[in-house]
């Protein structure tokens, strides 16, 4: 078992001794076997998917027609000249500019409240918690019907303070559906954003707080200096796990307003959808997801440069 | 262990800022005041939900919105169960996510257990390469998938090459086989399973256990907390996982809970008490799931999260 350890200090430049190797590999063949029901569905739906999808991405492939050409970087080509991918690309932005940011603040703020050592803490946090484990479909319909026009109750209290003078028509209303969309991610994000912030709240050690407060820093002032800046790994973390989540959201637009109205909410994730199972160019969606894909890489590569740093206390 | 401190951080009732000291008795009312407001928000939608499920139709349009129940009544949910076939949805549902579970927390454990514990030429240029996939997003998969569960071979009229019939699309195999495995299970798993002291499978080694006798007697036990956190989220994310069985699922004897459900809303729009019964329904069971084994799963989120 031990054998590699042992052997040889470490040496990157080492020749392969293959026989060695080769033996390690018959005794521990237990090892492989263990592996292979995971590795087996790794391959299939993981490893040859996304090459197939690059290969997808250039060729024309209709599902119903049997030819399928190469059509090298067309579909790229395509990409960039198609009017309707710059606008799910501004949608998409839309989306996560705004709801990230908010949905952090209002997870950040709950997580705050939560950490003044309150009575019932574990009820509020489930309280807060229920809508990030609510089926997303389940979800749908509930906002759904929160945003009726005629009856539904959104209006009713907005029209009962005052704060509208007439009913609106929410998700038919094209200035209106990409926010209502934002409103409710805030509401099925704020769980999840409050319990990553707890975690990290309990990270801080106490004698940080006791010595600002010799130095006669206020309650005000230790969340600021303290608190804040302590809480930047996880801060980090929080955003680029929420863009990247962000950028692939469409189930829940799909059962909205499916992109509408007037493809105002038609993100990125959507548009794929659309071109490969409704318009079945899966060639075209394959070349979209890969620009996607693309972005989120550049995300993760910052994320990892960062958190390499490992920010100690 | 590790896991077992950040759970005793997370439950202990938290003391970085002290409320009353900070702003004295109004500051913590201000405190109350707030969280109180903001648990009503977030509780609202659901709790109307819940209401309306046992309400006549007539009721939920009501104008103001009746909040309580005037006139009671089972009669939605008798509608969803009967009419809308509900029962067949969570039979399927429960099926699919349940052999989802128990695959992934074989197949995940046995990999974690290989990666955590075993040497073998490859080991780590293996692992390295699977934590690779992880920045892949998740609609990269959509078109390829949908395209090789149709060329399954030998499966849904399909020859050996995998052409002439539909493969696995329209049945269950192509819901549960895709995510019998995952890369986080074994991820996280492994975490916790390195934790475990090497002298105590060396023991047994020495005394003659084979390496499966060893993972599915020493290592498996002592992974309890691991594996319940993830088999709680497996389980809640298959049984809401809503997009994957409506690209892969037209028959109608096959729809999951939330297939059916989205599908219900499609046909008949205007149907809401059944909607809203079908509703609770849907959402009963990840609820009961999460309110039981809420430790784990916040600490699995946690722990995820923080890695």
């Amino acid at each position: 078992m031990t054998a590699i350890a042992n052997s040889k200090p470490k040496n990157l430049f080492r020749r392969i001794d293959w026989r060695e190797t080769l033996h390690l590999m018959k005794k521990n063949w237990s090892a492989y076997l263990f592996l292979s029901p995971w590795f087996i569905l790794f391959l299939i739906f993981t490893v040859f998917s996304v090459s197939f999808s690059f290969y997808l991405s250039f060729h024309e492939w209709n599902i119903a027609e049997s030819a399928k050409p190469f059509v090298g970087l067309e579909n790229y080509i395509r990409l960039f000249k198609d009017e309707k991918f710059y606008q799910s690309l501004w949608n998409t932005l839309l989306f996560t500019g705004f709801g990230v940011p908010l949905g952090m603040a209002s997870g950040l703020l709950v997580a705050l409240l939560l950490n003044t050592k309150v009575r019932m803490q574990g009820i509020f946090r489930t309280l807060f918690y229920i809508p990030v484990i609510t089926p997303l479909v389940v979800s749908s319909i509930i906002w759904k019907w929160l945003y009726q026009g005629d009856y539904g109750l959104l209006n009713y209290y907005l029209l009962k303070y005052g704060i509208i003078k007439e009913k609106l028509l929410w998700l038919a209303d094209p200035n209106l559906a990409m926010p209502a969309l934002i409103i409710m991610g805030i509401w099925a994000g704020t769980g999840g954003v409050m319990i990553l912030y707890l975690a990290g709240l309990q990270g801080i050690p106490e004698e940080l707080y006791d010595a600002a407060k010799v130095d006669g820093a206020n309650g005000f002032q230790r969340l600021l200096f303290v608190t804040i800046p302590l809480l930047a790994p996880t801060t980090f973390y929080i955003l680029i796990t929420s863009v990247i989540g962000s950028f692939q959201s469409f189930a829940h637009i799909y059962i909205m307003t499916s992109g509408g109205p007037l493809r105002r909410t038609t993100v990125i994730g959507y548009y794929i959808y659309e071109a490969g199972f409704r318009h079945f160019e899966m060639g075209y969606a394959s070349a979209m997801a890969y620009i996607l894909f693309a972005f989120i890489l550049m995300l993760t590569i910052i994320q990892m440069k960062f958190v390499k740093g490992d920010i100690q206390y | 262990m590790a896991v077992k401190t950040e759970e005793h951080h997370l439950e202990k009732a938290s003391t970085a800022i002290d409320a009353s000291k900070l702003l004295g008795a109004f500051g913590k009312l201000l405190v109350y005041l707030a969280l109180i407001i903001g648990a009503i928000l977030f509780t609202a939608p659901w709790a109307w939900m819940l209401s309306a499920s046992f309400q006549p139709l007539g009721d939920i349009f009501n104008w103001p919105p009746t909040w309580w129940p005037e006139h009671f009544t089972l009669e939605n949910y008798r509608r969803v169960i009967r009419a809308a076939g509900i029962g067949q949805w969570y039979v399927n549902s429960m099926f699919i996510a349940i052999s989802v579970v128990v695959l992934q927390l074989f197949f995940n454990s046995l990999a974690a257990y290989t990666f955590a514990k075993r040497r073998f030429p490859g080991r780590d240029a293996i692992f390295v390469f699977m934590l690779s996939t992880l920045m892949i997003p998740g609609v990269v998969f959509l078109i390829p998938n949908y395209i090789i569960l149709q060329r399954i071979p030998l499966f849904g009229g399909n020859n050996i090459l995998g052409m002439g019939g539909i493969g696995w699309l329209d049945s269950l195999w192509g819901l549960i086989l895709p995510s019998a495995v995952s890369v986080w299970g074994i991820f996280f798993i492994r975490q916790y399973m390195k934790s475990i002291p090497d002298e105590l499978l060396d023991a047994a080694r020495i005394d003659g256990a084979t390496e499966f006798r060893i993972y599915w007697q020493i290592a498996l036990p002592l992974s309890g907390p691991a594996l319940a956190a993830t088999a709680i989220s497996t389980f809640t994310w298959n049984w809401n996982d809503f997009f994957w069985p409506m690209l892969v699922i037209s028959n109608p004897d096959l729809r999951t809970v939330q297939l059916g459900l989205a599908l219900f809303v499609v046909q008949n729009r205007t149907v809401w008490d059944v909607v809203m019964s079908g509703s609770v329904l849907a959402t009963l069971p990840v609820l009961i799931v999460f309110l039981i084994f809420q430790r784990y799963f916040i600490r699995g989120i946690a722990l995820t999260g923080m890695k």
